[in-house]
């Protein structure tokens, strides 16, 4: 089937798409978008994390039909032009990756909170984290890196 | 595979209606797993998303009707004052982005004993409603659910969503896990106090092959709270009567073994969540709220 939606504010038109494949699959394989990591295939680990019309999912549990028409936005499309996004800064300046291979996942997950939530408490920050594995850093790093992130877009 | 995408409720019934074999979908949170895996090659995807009639709730002479395609996301922040069992247990499934897409009607549809939104349907007398083309028929949950992963949903219906009392006092759910988010429970307990009717509801979940309620529990502390006047007076329930009523719970769990739990554990942890929930909830109730 065909597949059109808009992918990072660019109207996107795929091909060829079978009917059980996941939104992971149609922004890697696909469109070239390799920044959204296939890690469980589960909604386990949040690798995969993307916004769905504006909701925080994971796009291995999205069939890729049902994003028909819809908005994505992907980790690719938070920086602006060459700028990163102030949580992307905060994760590299707090050494928040190691591997890399969840980051995505992370920045996406954190940019969900601090939009909704831009004093987040720990507790929050751990909550709104839940559903992201990290192999490598332990999470303090990432913990680390949330916090700085929050206090720097409070400021600005 | 074939991809329906109806735009209405009575598309969606009609394609139902058409394509027997064909798998609904709303947040896919069970679905998708079982396709990536090559678990599940269904013929026909029925896609219920783009459905708006299943996406609202509404409220009617004290009772709530949910939509099946009402996420865990807006149960917690829409309900949580009017149903807050339904919310607490919400606020235990998976993560933000299971919650975000997850629904009580995709938890009605896979039936899992270990399914966290139904201990509180249980507990409050809640119904499902199942439509086909026909129309609409109530089931009380209790008699929806049949078997693990069993339910009475026909080849030609859909659920729409379910009919729930507002609550008319305290409500509680807990669950056992390894960790605070994202695990399927060990064991878990729903409760619900009735002030009005002079009614305890419970629901024990993932300690039998389909949630179950404590029905000797419920009526022996109903019974504590009738002889002691303490639905008027607010008195404290006795460390006595809070154990014997955890007992009787554990009597009525049927757990199995798995990699989650033993057997046992289970009889003994839903038997501690059942004492505890009680005691919270008696007493915010004699907070007077
Ligand atoms: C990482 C992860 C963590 C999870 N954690 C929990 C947890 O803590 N607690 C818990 O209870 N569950 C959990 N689940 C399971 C799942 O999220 C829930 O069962 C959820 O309620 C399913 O809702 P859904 O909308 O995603 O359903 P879907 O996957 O879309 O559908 C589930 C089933 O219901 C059927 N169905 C859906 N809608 C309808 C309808 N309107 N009419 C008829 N049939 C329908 C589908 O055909 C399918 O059989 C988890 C899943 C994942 C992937
Ligand atoms: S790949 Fe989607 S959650 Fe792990
Ligand atoms: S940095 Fe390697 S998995 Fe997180």
């Amino acid at each position: 089937m065909r597949l059109s939606c808009t992918v990072n504010g660019e109207k996107r038109e795929v091909e060829n798409v079978w009917e059980g494949e996941s939104l992971l699959y149609v922004l890697r394989e696909r469109m070239g978008l390799y920044g959204s990591k296939n890690a469980c295939e589960q909604g386990e680990c949040g690798s995969c994390s993307v916004y769905l019309d504006g909701t925080l999912v994971c796009s291995c549990l999205v069939l890729a039909g049902q994003a028909e028409g819809c908005e994505i936005l992907t980790v690719e499309g938070l920086a602006e032009d060459e700028r990163l996004h102030p949580v992307q800064e905060a994760f590299v300046e707090a050494g928040a990756v190691q591997c890399g291979f969840c980051t995505p996942g992370f920045v996406v997950a954190t940019h969900d909170l601090l939009q909704r939530n831009i004093t987040p408490s720990e507790a929050e920050i751990r909550e709104a984290l839940a559903g992201n594995l990290c192999r490598c850093t332990g999470y303090e790093k990432i913990l680390d890196a949330v916090r700085l992130a929050a206090e720097r877009m409070a400021a600005s | 595979m074939e991809f329906l995408q109806p735009a209405t409720w009575r598309e969606a019934l009609e394609a139902k209606s058409a394509h027997h074999e064909a798998v609904p979908i709303f947040g896919g949170t069970d679905v998708m797993v079982e396709m990536n895996f090559d678990r599940r090659r269904p013929g026909y995807v029925l896609d219920l998303t783009r459905v708006p009639e299943i996406q609202v709730w509404e409220r009617e002479n004290g009772k709530f009707r949910v939509g099946a395609g009402v996420t865990y996301t807006r149960i917690i922040t829409d309900l949580k004052n009017e149903l807050p069992a339904l919310a607490m247990a919400s606020r235990t499934v998976g993560s933000p982005q299971i919650r975000n897409r997850g629904t009580v009607g995709g938890n009605l549809g896979t039936s899992s004993p270990a399914g966290d939104a139904l201990p509180p349907l249980y507990a409050s007398d809640a119904e499902v409603e199942l439509a086909s083309v026909e129309g609409i028929r109530r089931v009380p949950v209790g008699e929806f659910v049949t078997g693990p992963k069993r339910n009475v949903l026909r080849r030609e219906e859909l659920i729409w969503g379910f009919i729930i009392p507002e609550a008319e006092g305290p409500q509680q759910y807990a669950k056992i896990g390894t960790r605070n988010a994202m695990v399927i429970a060990v064991c878990s307990f729903g409760l619900a106090l009735h002030p009005a009717r002079r009614k305890v509801g419970t629901c024990i979940g993932s300690a039998a092959p389909t949630p179950v309620r404590a029905k000797e529990a419920e009526e022996f502390i109903e019974g504590v709270l009738a002889e002691g006047d303490l639905w008027e007076t607010r008195g404290a329930i006795s460390e006595a009567a809070l154990r014997r009523f955890g007992e009787m719970v554990e009597m009525s769990a049927r757990p199995i073994s798995d990699v989650r739990g033993t057997a046992e554990y289970r009889r003994r942890a839903v038997g501690v969540l059942a004492r505890r929930t009680l005691s919270w909830a008696w007493a915010e109730y004699r907070d007077g709220r």
